[in-house]
């Protein structure tokens, strides 16, 4: 994996809470159409690490662009933001969806999905609930428009809210657990969207504990534990075959 | 007599329509200073806070009314009784208001912010359209709290010598040496109170169309 033309790209990334440092020295990159899963146990970075690509957290230390657009600079170890038109920039390029879904419970399921891009984009109303129909059908999600979130189940919710991330046609979609708060049967339909979406060849980052749909879906496994990258490389090999302890360890207590 | 409380009802009316309309307003501004990441301005309203809710708003409004003249010898028209009136009445709602929305404010998940932040909403788009249209439904029953003791609380321009139902009530009583006055003006508070409550349960309704 080069650098070169990378949708996302994140070198020697440091970020600490207080005296505890969460992410050490991590580094990756994403190219175009490639799925990468992070796995490993919680408290070993995986949230922050995907919080810090959101930009939802800050990093101390490290540099972080999306395809040429840079978001941090790195200088003398303190990872430097580049101002506030970069960061605007750098939000067109990606998406997230979030564990606990964060629909607006006061909006429909239209107007969660149209709101930003008619807000913020200044998309034509008509167009985007268009777009909105095209993508809730893609979704199974049919005939749910004038919903509001509360009469959704949570797999629903879900998927609205991959619905509402892929409205704003983004370079990458990072997914926060995203099937954590749901149950199996739930979880079920969730995995075969963004199943479908790496069909489609979208460029996905996915936090998960789901192993299998990793290994079936992901072209990279990185398995995070204590703030570092403890082994990554072709979903199969990790998975299958770790060469780690620690990795070997985490796989057989998530069986 | 039915007259007299009459006209004085339309003048409560329009204090308690105009300290609604200039305080639920003004009380998010003062909210959002007081939650400001700016110390001066959060201490700022914190200090115009706990002086709205800790002095009397009689004296308040009689600070308003004669004050001008006192402390710089200006010259207000009859007139200004109602002017230091319906700005007394602002002034200490709003900061009542303030803490309701505040409490609103807060209850609102981080997740919501950040789910608003990820797709490019600016923080005034956040507020407007994400937010704010959730607080108003989590502090529905406190604000009708408030906005009925307002409806009493209106006979306090008494003082200032604005002839709203209270004042009319009571100088009917005095020329007439009856108490009835008196019960019709409770009777009519309370058929206000009642159309007030009736009005804060139909909103009520309308945003039940979601819950969290």
């Amino acid at each position: 994996m080069t650098s070169e033309n990378a949708l996302l790209s994140l070198q020697h990334a440091r970020k600490s809470f207080g005296e505890t440092q969460v992410l050490k020295d991590i580094s990756l990159t994403v190219n175009q159409g490639e799925v990468l899963a992070i796995i490993g146990p919680s408290g070993g970075g995986k949230s922050t690490l995907l919080r810090c690509c959101t930009l939802l957290e800050t990093l101390d230390g490290g540099e972080l662009s999306f395809g040429d657009c840079v978001v941090t600079v790195d200088q003398g170890g303190q990872a430097i933001y580049q101002g506030k038109d970069a960061l605007r920039r750098a939000r067109t390029h990606f998406g997230l969806v979030f564990q606990n879904f964060n629909l607006f419970p006061h909006y429909t399921v239209m107007k969660n999905l149209t709101d930003a891009p008619v807000t913020v984009q200044k998309m034509p109303k008509a167009e985007a609930e268009a777009k909105a129909r095209k993508l809730l059908a893609r979704m199974g999600l049919e005939g749910k428009e004038n919903m509001v979130p509360c009469e959704l189940s949570g797999g629903q919710q879900q998927r609205v809210a991959i619905a509402r991330a892929l409205m704003l046609d983004p370079d990458v979609l990072f997914f926060d657990e995203p099937t954590s708060a749901l149950d199996p049967e739930l979880t079920k339909g969730v995995l075969k969207v963004i199943r479908d979406l790496a069909e489609e060849h979208m460029t996905m980052v996915i936090v998960t504990h789901e192993m299998k749909f990793a290994r079936d879906v992901a072209d990279h496994v990185i398995f995070m534990d204590g703030g570092v990258i403890v082994e990554q490389g072709p979903a199969a090999d990790v998975i299958d075959n770790p060469q780690h302890d620690r990795t070997r360890a985490f796989l057989l207590s998530e069986e | 007599m039915m007259s007299l409380l009459g006209s004085g009802l339309v003048l409560t009316g329009q204090i308690f329509i105009v300290t609604l309309l200039g305080s639920l307003p003004l009380g998010v501004l003062i909210a959002l200073g007081r939650m400001s990441k700016f110390k001066p301005l959060a201490w700022l309203m914190r200090a115009y806070i706990s002086f709205m809710r800790g002095t009397p708003l009689m004296l308040q409004l009689m600070a308003l009314m004669f004050g001008p003249y006192y402390l710089f010898g200006m010259q207000l028209g009859s007139d200004w009784k109602f002017w230091a009136c319906d700005i007394g009445f602002i002034l200490n709602y709003a900061a009542y208001f303030a803490e309701i929305y505040r409490s609103g404010i807060q209850s609102i998940p981080r997740g919501q912010y950040e789910a608003a932040e990820v797709l490019g909403y600016t923080k005034a788009q956040t507020f407007m359209r994400i937010v704010l249209p959730q607080v108003i439904k989590r502090i529905l029953p406190a604000m009708g709290n408030e906005v009925i003791t307002l409806v009493k609380d209106t006979s306090l321009a008494f003082v200032l010598g604005v002839m709203e139902m209270f004042t009319q009530a009571k100088a009917i009583a005095a020329s007439q040496v009856s108490m009835l006055p008196y019960i019709i003006a409770a009777g009519i508070y309370w058929g206000f109170t009642i159309l007030v409550e009736f009005i804060l349960a139909r909103i009520e309704k309308k945003l039940n169309y979601y819950h969290d």
